[in-house]
């Protein structure tokens, strides 16, 4: 599942706990992320799920859910 | 000063600085991935081999993402990533700014500058990942005083600075390092073209006496690249025999 594949890349790109991230969360506001932070998420998911997400695309990315869909939407 | 096992990725390197410091780095130990837009790079290529350097090279045009790409996914194919960017690739295009085209404007721009920050940009993220990154950018002692007849040239130049600094606060924090040398008058074809009489008088400013020679670049942007430099970041280093103080 996208989202349990996506929560498993958080937990270990921003330490977070697994508990802490629902498909509403906030990258930056509720999971504590920097701007490198998602830089490095974004690697980290094109890497996972085999695609490349274009620059104005990622940028639209701020929740969990906003990354869930684009992957179910491009994969 | 030794790079074993670190991989540099050197702009503009078939010839003159970019040479020079691809040569400086290999002897050094480092791996080196040259890249020049002509087959004269692979001719560059093939002789810093015969030197015993570990060498990829690509012939591509900074001004491309696609080639910068290509520049950086060779880096990681031959290599296993980027560890130095040396973004050294430049050209100039002469004129009174009153009678600069904007076709040579531009060209100087999407070259100079453009081609800094795709290739920044495209290593950054190798290293972001890496926490690991030393980025250098050959600027010009244009882009920091200006000089007549290189309105492009020195505008670019400049813009290279700010890029350093900018990029040194944002990637700070990931262990990567960026810094600006701006050589002066060095001996490339760069500066071969000039009239002998301002060749003189330029002579005259500088207080060491002579043109630098590519060597004294490579060696300030060898110790830039260098784990010893690891201190040191944001910060422009004039390299022109005491041109401009």
């Amino acid at each position: 599942m996208v989202f349990e594949k996506v929560k498993k890349l958080i937990v270990e790109q921003l330490g977070v706990e697994e508990d802490d991230i629902q498909m509403e969360s906030s990258f930056i506001d509720d999971l504590g992320a920097d701007s490198l932070d998602i830089v490095e998420l974004i690697m980290a998911l094109e890497e996972e799920f085999s695609l490349e997400i274009p620059d104005n695309e990622a940028e639209k990315i701020t929740t969990v859910g906003d990354a869930v869909e684009y992957i179910q939407k491009n994969t | 000063m030794q790079f074993k096992g670190k991989t540099a990725v050197i702009t503009g390197s078939s010839r003159g600085l970019g040479r020079a410091i691809a040569e400086k780095l290999g002897k050094l130990g480092a791996n080196v991935v040259l890249t020049g837009t002509s087959d004269t790079v692979l001719k560059t290529a093939s002789e810093l081999e015969e030197m015993g350097i570990k060498v990829a090279v690509v012939v591509g045009d900074v001004r491309n993402a696609d080639d910068v790409k290509a520049m950086m996914a060779k880096a990681v194919e031959s290599f296993g990533g980027v560890d130095i960017l040396v973004n050294n690739a430049g050209i100039t295009k002469d004129k009174p700014m009153a009678m600069m085209s904007e076709d040579d404007w531009d060209t100087v721009l999407d070259i100079n500058l453009k081609g800094c920050f795709l290739c920044t940009k495209a290593a950054a993220k190798l290293m972001i990942k890496k926490r690991y990154g030393r980025i250098i950018n050959v600027s010009s002692v244009a882009g920091a005083y200006g000089n007549p007849g290189q309105a492009n040239y020195s505008a670019s130049k400049g813009g290279m600075l700010g890029l350093t600094k900018t990029a040194a606060k944002e990637l700070a924090p990931r262990g990567i390092t960026c810094n600006a040398v701006t050589p002066g008058l060095i001996e490339s074809d760069m500066t071969e073209i000039l009239p002998e009489d301002l060749k003189r008088k330029y002579l005259e400013k500088i207080a060491l006496g002579r043109f630098g020679t590519p060597e004294d670049v490579a060696n300030v942007v060898a110790f830039l690249a260098s784990d010893e430099a690891g201190y040191v970041t944001g910060q422009v280093i004039d390299i022109d025999g005491g041109l401009v103080m």
